[in-house]
């Protein structure tokens, strides 16, 4: 039954969103019309001295399990609004959500309060820690409102708190902890009832630079542990590329492109993504399996890669002379070549981007 | 910049000219129809009467139920007062000072020490006992109350609006005014003040208790929600405890509201608390023995205050968890003290017994004597300080500069000339405003011109009731507009006009000198940290006092009268012009500043020019505040001596005319809720251009 061996792309569906819309600004029934017939014309049209706003226009998209989407976009573009009603925190106007195959939009509340405390875990930009309970109590508090007993959930929440590295620290108030630990906390609490699907609201947004990197390598660590299903919600371009599997971009509400990085890094699909991508260290994002060409047979003395390599590794060794190197895949086998040209022509059409 | 013709173009006149024209009729038709110079007598409907013949339907229909309430509350507060006089002092005052080591360490405990030494010395123990019973009585009331009502907003959104102004009525309406018909209720004696008192003190808990859970951050919510927490988790585990400071100031504020009324209702007797023995002192022109009972109630009020607001200070703030005292101890001393005490009583009853009786040591006699000296020896500077507020302030708005203009106080009389030269000015300022663009700015104008020129009692009601739904149309559109042109038309036909037309520019004078004064001393305080550190515990000193107290400096210096409530009307509504000012400057940005100061501005051109204009919106807050201070005090400074509403609230009082009584009541809270409509709405556009 398990498909996590296979690349992301391919494993099995976890959390699905078919033409998802939210529109504010007009009666819900409106709204739900406007997002059955996609009356972008409506849109358009004041009502009660302004017009509707579709802070989600027809989101579609495929989540696989164990696999880190990343919903990226400026302020104002509508992925913590799709986050929301991912979770049904923000009752949509229109469209569909699946969990393993079950309709979220047709779940009563005592359906969604079930699957919000069994399999969905959230974290939030500013914490929303509950500044009177103490670290422990924090973590265990989703376990709490499962009326699990105290021993089970303290020795639980403990664990939790080890594993983000606050070991120590339980019975201090939020008040006390620095933006990192905090976000920490939010992080364990989080992950207390052992959800399938977790959802990051711009987890490391209100953190300083320095903080933000240390956070987002103690989330790939813990993600190569725990192996869930993820939406990250951010709109720090380097972070999404860093971290996603797939990245969807969006923009006033609308995705416009989804891909992994070296797929919209190759191939942006318009200007706006084009702009977004001067940000993005591209030799860092592009993976040697992105770029190779078939391997010409018999040329084994050539320096190798495995196909997960990035380019910024592969490069120097061009640079220094060499012709071309191989590329094996993760069994050693010889599976393509990336010449210098290969490269340098990747660069030539990103530079000649319009902009 | 506007092109100046712009400003002058035919709908920009007709918008300037409009109003002031109207004015201008009215007073013109005022001289030819008596109609429109007074509210005809002919149209006035007996609604005091209509009052009367419901209540009279209603009391006795209600009487099983009060009757019993009151015996049960009676009871209770019996019981308390007969416990609390029968502990010795010591171990009482020892057992609050425990309690107030809990709530604010030291510091707290020492003043509670010195209030109980003073309370003790002063001689007015066992009326503080009564007092305090009766607050330990109503606060738990009025606070579960509140609360379960805010609770209730919480979850019905669609009653909030209509709670808002129920709670606006509860807390303007004039405790004298439903006083009578609580007293056939409840009979004659303490409940009665009792429930008086829950009425006041149970809005700001319910309004603090809506406002915490509304305002509960939006994530901790969906932390909430994520975790699965059903309604009732919800709100146990996150909503509750996230509004737990609201909860706290709320129960803070109707503890002194509580405190406050309790004082109040003591003018209906049958209790001999403190509020008796200041009303006392007043009636019998024993100013000594006032003033030592007023400043009881100061002392108390402080006490309470300090640790009550103490007691609930969220815990989890750095560093406050570690060095503050645990429950538990705190309590056992207490209670040790508390049976020691009773032990010691039951051993030595008479001893102790005397304990508590202490009469004053302070002589009455001598004290009166030397207030009375000092009175005398200043009576000059204190006229004239009267006399100028009268005829430079008060008679102006009453009658009018047409009428107030004399040649002996003033050196002139509005002679035709003069009158030309008054008409000269204000069109000149309206013509600025009409430069600046803004027409309804000179309309204004124009029409205050007019207003001032012929007085509040004789401007003509149409004039009036147009001028009033005009401004509020302005300040916040066609709804306020139409909720002020019925209130003024309900005013009208009770024929409460003239008391009505007296109290508005009473409250106006009282505000012009709280803002004159607050906004000096807000400046002030503003620029100089140690005045302002001066000025912060006589701020908190008067605004924690009730507002009975206010009566006695005035009487004490300015006699019966109604100068002397309109002192103690500003004593009591300027702490909030200062304090609005002070904070309103304070808050102004140190870069527009810095900017002003690097642009060459003097300080007085930086406080004038920046400060000030970017502060407008506090300061007319300030300003509301200040108006809605001078309006609950209104009623009981017409105690020595208004002749307004509030005089027509304390005779209904004497009359015993309930239905009068709530009419001139109902008035009153359609004033302060008018005024504070538009005053707020004028804020909020002026904050919303900023």
């Amino acid at each position: 039954m398990t498909s996590l061996s296979l690349p992301p792309g391919e494993r099995r569906i976890k959390l699905a969103c078919r033409d998802l819309w939210k529109i504010y600004g007009v009666p819900p029934r409106e709204a739900a019309q406007i997002a059955r017939t996609g009356d972008r014309a409506a849109l358009q049209r004041e009502r009660y001295g302004r017009k509707p706003l579709a802070a989600v226009a027809g989101a579609s998209f495929d989540i696989h399990e164990a696999e880190i989407f990343v919903l990226m976009g400026l302020s104002g573009s509508g992925k913590s609004t799709l986050l929301r009603c991912l979770t049904r925190l923000i009752e949509p106007s229109g469209g569909s959500v699946t969990l393993d195959g079950e309709n979220l939009l047709a779940a009563d509340r005592r359906r969604m309060t079930e699957l919000r405390r069994k399999a969905m875990g959230m974290v939030f930009q500013n914490f929303g820690l509950l500044p009177h309970l103490t670290v422990l109590d924090n973590v265990a508090f989703p376990l709490r409102v499962q009326g699990i007993d105290r021993p089970t959930r303290e020795a639980r929440a403990r664990d939790m708190t080890g594993l983000v590295g606050l070991r120590g620290r339980e019975d201090q108030f939020p008040a006390q902890l620095s933006g990192g630990q905090q976000q920490r906390v939010g992080i364990a609490r989080s992950l207390a009832a052992e959800p399938e699907i977790w959802f990051l609201d711009e987890p490391f947004s209100a953190l300083d630079p320095l903080i933000r990197r240390q956070m987002q390598d103690e989330f790939i660590r813990l993600q190569k542990m725990l192996r869930k299903t993820i939406v990250f919600v951010t709109h720090d371009v380097q972070e999404a590329f860093r971290l996603a599997d797939r990245i969807a971009i969006m923009r006033d509400g609308a995705v416009v492109q989804i891909g992994t990085p070296a797929e919209i890094a190759l191939v942006p699909a318009n200007d706006y993504i084009a702009e977004f991508l001067r940000d993005v260290p591209l030799l860092r994002v592009i993976r040697a399996a992105d770029v190779m060409r078939p391997a010409t047979d018999g040329k084994p003395a050539l320096p190798q890669f495995s196909t997960e390599d990035v380019l910024e590794d592969i490069l120097p060794v061009l640079l220094g002379g060499a012709a071309a190197v191989g590329i094996c895949d993760a069994a050693g086998t010889l599976v393509g070549e990336i010449a210098a040209a290969d490269i340098s022509g990747l660069f030539g059409t990103q530079r000649a981007m319009p902009a | 910049m506007k092109p100046a013709s712009l400003s002058f173009s035919a709908s920009a006149i007709l918008g300037m000219v409009a109003m002031p024209a109207l004015m201008l009729a009215c007073l013109a038709a005022a001289r030819a129809v008596p109609a429109i110079a007074a509210f005809p007598a002919g149209w006035v409907i007996p609604v005091p009467a209509a009052i009367n013949t419901v209540l009279g339907w209603l009391v006795p229909a209600l009487q099983p139920v009060t009757g019993l309430a009151s015996k049960v509350f009676g009871t209770l507060l019996d019981a308390l007062i007969v416990t609390l006089q029968f502990l010795p002092w010591p171990a009482v005052v020892l057992a609050v000072a425990l309690v107030g080591f809990k709530a604010g360490g030291a510091r707290l405990a020492a003043l509670v020490l010195a209030a109980g030494a003073y309370i003790v010395l002063a001689g007015f123990w066992r009326q503080s006992m009564v007092t305090l019973s009766l607050v330990l009585l109503s606060v738990p009331l009025s606070a579960l109350l509140g609360f379960l009502l805010g609770l209730g907003a919480f979850f019905l959104p669609r009653l909030r609006r209509g709670l808002e102004l129920v709670f606006d009525f509860m807390q303007t309406f004039p405790a004298f005014a439903y006083l009578l018909p609580l007293l056939l209720l409840f009979g004659f004696g303490p409940i009665a003040g009792l429930v008086a008192t829950a009425i006041y003190a149970i809005p700001p808990m319910a309004r603090c208790t809506l406002s915490g859970l509304v305002e509960v951050p939006r994530e901790r919510i969906e932390v909430a929600e994520m975790s699965g927490c059903s309604t009732w988790q919800r709100l146990v585990w996150v909503e509750l405890p996230s509004a737990r400071p609201m909860l706290a100031l709320g129960l803070n504020q109707t503890t002194m509201a509580a405190l406050s009324m309790v004082i109040t209702a003591s003018i209906v007797g049958g209790v001999d608390d403190i509020g008796w023995a200041v009303l006392s002192g007043l009636r019998q022109a024993d100013l000594g023995k006032s003033l030592l009972a007023g400043l009881v109630i100061v002392l108390v009020s402080v006490v309470i205050d300090r640790i009550t607001a103490g007691l609930f200070r969220p815990r989890s703030a750095v560093g406050s968890g570690k060095n503050r005292p645990r429950w538990q101890p705190i309590l056992l001393a207490a209670a040790a003290v508390i049976s020691l005490g009773l032990a010691a009583r039951l051993a030595a009853p008479d001893l102790l017994q005397g304990w508590n009786e202490t009469r004053g040591i302070v002589d009455l006699g001598m004290l009166n004597k030397a207030l009375l000296g000092f009175v005398a020896r200043y009576s000059d500077l204190l006229d004239a300080i009267k006399n100028a507020v009268l005829f430079y302030l008060v008679l102006p708005l009453r009658v009018g500069l047409a009428g107030a203009v004399l040649p002996m106080t003033w050196g002139f009389s509005m002679t035709p000339a003069v009158t030309a030269v008054y008409a000269a000015l204000a069109l000149l300022l309206a013509l600025r405003q009409m430069a600046k663009g803004r027409p309804s700015g000179a309309a204004a104008i124009l029409c205050l011109a007019a207003l001032l020129h012929t007085g509040f009692v004789a401007f003509p009601w149409p004039a009036a009731l147009a001028l009033a739904v005009w401004a509020a149309w302005r300040a916040a559109g066609p709804r306020l507009a139409l909720f002020t042109g019925l209130s003024l038309a309900f005013v009208l036909i009770t024929g409460l006009w003239i008391p009505f037309v007296k109290s508005l520019y009473l409250v106006i004078v009282a505000v012009a000198l709280c803002a004159l004064l607050g906004g000096f001393f807000g400046v002030l305080a503003a620029r100089s940290d140690r005045f302002s550190a001066l000025l912060r515990p006589i701020n908190d000193a008067l605004q924690t006092m009730p507002q009975f107290v206010f009566l006695i400096p005035a009487l004490m210096f300015f006699k019966v009268g109604e100068f002397a409530g309109l002192i103690a009307i500003a004593l009591y509504a300027v702490v909030p012009a200062i304090r609005y000012t002070e904070t309103g400057l304070r808050n102004v940005p140190p870069s527009l500043l810095e900017t002003a100061r690097q642009l060459g501005c003097t300080p007085v051109q930086s406080t004038l020019l920046v400060q000030v204009p970017t502060a407008r919106p506090a300061l007319l807050l300030g300003l509301n505040q200040v108006v809605m201070a001078a309006i609950t005090m209104l009623p009981i400074a017409a105690t020595v001596g208004t002749s307004e509403l509030g005089q027509q609230i304390y005779i209904a009082l004497g009359k015993a005319d309930a239905g009068l009584g709530i009419t001139a009541g109902l008035v009153f809270c359609l004033l302060a809720i008018n005024l504070d409509r538009i005053l707020r709405g004028v804020a909020g556009r002026l904050h919303s251009a900023q």
